[in-house]
């Protein structure tokens, strides 16, 4: 160790500071702000922030329409999230099948909504909806697909679109790296293609699929851009549609002591489902 | 037997190329099309070619505020996932291949951070700058947007998978200090690693949304997705911004598909290796 501690310094300080002042400390502020109120010494009076211990929670916890928008949240997750890792799954396993021809063409052709930032790819297809402007009027003109019952369901639809093929590359790359031999034992065992994929080549990649599973939920929960941009297209998407539209909103009143218990709130359910998740597969994994 | 083998995997990889690729389509033909044209021809081909006159239009209206977003986008995106990517790759490294006392404890909080909403810091960040007054200027999207812990947590997987101690041990013997050793041997072997993490952090700026629509209130210091999304919200009032946002949006995707071009045999490689170990 002798010596060392001025590089050690010079390797980790630098982000460690930034992590602390960008991470860290507003994780902290975020929490104390959640602690405060605004007060007024009459109607008129000059606003004080005082301390108001847990009075932010009880109103989040008594916000209807947050609840609203977790419980939307969550249902679009069950739904979007499997459906979109099956797709990547599925597509993963036949590119690594060796029935299909163009490879590198497919790879990058799926590759590249990723490339499409949310905001451009919600406006992109808010078009694509639109009954007066979309290429597809024989499905719009008689499924209006922003009205309150699809906008949801359309949603899902672009990020679905974005992130598939990434997905897809992160279960290609781990099956890509399964050792040859493994399937040479399959095939002496008389296995075929869709018994390697399913009883080998699945479980293998499972700690990939684990891994986007994660990533997954915690951007449900964050969905911001895409309803922020549907809103211009339905009007049922509302200021409160998904957490953090709401942060958003509140913090635009501006009530800014609510917007930051939102906030905490919103994070610690993110962390406690994505880890929840983790050890749930992990014990999976023990038996 | 072989060929109908084939043939229905070829017809699933086509359909899922029409679907991922049709809509890129459809935004090129629109960006294309003069107003006149965009509501009366077939959407999904070109009509008379007027790429060049939207793209002209589109670069001269309102001072090119639109080309000054592109920059700052380039700048923001670039610069912060340029430092962003040496600074986790050197503290990834230094939890990779030195033994200190407190270094699980720090990969664990760094580890944390990964699971940390970035969207959550926003607000609070937003609060601290004002705090000194520094929100609504470029600074205030840029240092926030420097911090990557999920790329420290790639750097370690990678320092340790391809930086073999021997190599350290034997530089250490012909007198190169840690520091230089740092920057001319393992930045080198961990290069393919690094451009990985570079485009990740890229990709996740280049997309970042809540931070800049909390801080900037100043149009000119906007990054090309919340530029696109303040005229999209003013369409319904502005029809001519239409053809503007189309036009943008088809622009604002070209520096991306560029550089993951250009990068493919990094990425194509390298976007696993986070999921195998």
């Amino acid at each position: 160790m002798k010596g060392k501690k001025g590089p050690l310094l010079f390797f980790i300080a630098p982000f460690g500071l930034l992590f602390a002042a960008f991470y860290l400390a507003p994780i902290g502020y975020a929490i104390k702000q959640s602690l405060y109120k605004i007060e007024r010494q009459g109607t008129f009076g000059k606003a004080q922030e005082v301390f108001g211990g847990l009075e932010q929670y009880t109103r989040v916890f008594s916000d209807g329409p947050f609840w609203e928008s977790i419980g939307r949240v969550l249902l679009f997750g069950i739904v979007q999230v499997p459906v979109m890792l099956g797709v990547a799954l599925a597509l993963a396993l036949l590119l690594d099948s060796g029935l299909v021809k163009g490879k590198a063409f497919f790879r990058l052709a799926f590759f590249v909504p990723y490339a499409v930032p949310g905001v451009v790819a919600a406006i992109m297809w808010g078009f694509l909806y639109s009954p007066n402007l979309s290429p597809f009027t024989a499905l719009t003109g008689n499924v209006d697909l922003l009205s309150a019952d699809f906008v949801l369901w359309s949603m899902a639809n672009v990020v679905t679109w974005i992130y598939v093929g990434y997905n897809m590359l992160i279960i290609y790359s781990s099956l890509l790296a399964i050792p040859q031999e493994v399937y040479e034992a399959a095939r002496m065992d008389g296995a075929g293609a869709l018994r390697t994929a399913w009883a080998i080549k699945i479980p293998l990649v499972m700690p990939a699929i684990v891994l986007t599973t994660v990533f997954s939920i915690i951007g449900t929960l964050q969905l911001l851009a895409e309803p922020a941009v549907f809103r211009t297209f339905s009007s049922a998407v509302t200021s409160t549609y998904t957490p953090n539209l709401t942060v958003y909103s509140t913090s635009s009143i501006p009530n800014f002591n609510l917007a930051a218990a939102f906030s905490v709130v919103l994070a610690l359910a993110t962390c406690l489902l994505s880890f929840g998740f983790l050890k749930l597969t992990q014990r999976g994994a023990d038996k | 037997m072989k060929n109908v083998n084939r043939i229905g995997p070829m017809v699933v990889m086509a359909a899922a190329t029409l679907y991922f690729l049709v809509p890129i389509w459809w935004l090129l033909v629109a960006a294309s099309k003069s107003r006149a044209q965009f509501n009366n021809t077939t959407p999904l081909w070109f009509a008379d070619f007027s790429l060049g006159d939207n793209l002209s239009e589109l670069f001269a209206y309102r001072d090119g505020v639109f080309l000054r977003w592109m920059l700052n986008s380039v700048l923001y995106t670039g610069g912060a996932a340029l430092i962003g990517t040496v600074l986790a790759a050197m503290c990834g490294y230094a939890l990779a291949k030195y033994r200190f006392p407190g270094r699980e404890a720090i990969f664990n909080i760094v580890l944390s951070g990964v699971l940390v909403p970035a969207t959550a810091l926003a607000l609070p960040l937003f609060l601290i700058f004002s705090q000194f007054e520094a929100t609504n200027t470029f600074w205030s999207v840029f240092l926030p947007s420097l911090v990557n812990p999920f790329g420290v947590y790639l750097a370690r997987i990678y320092a340790t998978a391809s930086v073999p101690d021997e190599l350290l041990e034997a530089s250490r013997l012909d007198g190169s200090g840690e520091v230089r050793t740092f920057f001319t041997i393992s930045a080198k072997l961990m290069f393919p690693a690094l451009v990985t993490i570079f485009l990740f952090h890229f990709v996740a700026v280049w997309n970042n949304f809540l931070l800049p629509l909390i801080m900037l209130g100043n149009e000119r210091l906007f990054p090309v997705t919340l530029g696109l999304y303040s005229w999209n919200t003013q369409v319904n009032q502005i029809p001519e911004l239409r053809m503007f946002v189309l036009t943008g949006a088809l622009v604002s995707i070209v520096p991306l598909v560029i550089a993951f071009l250009f990068l493919q045999r990094f990425w194509r490689n390298g976007l696993g290796s986070g999921a195998i170990k």
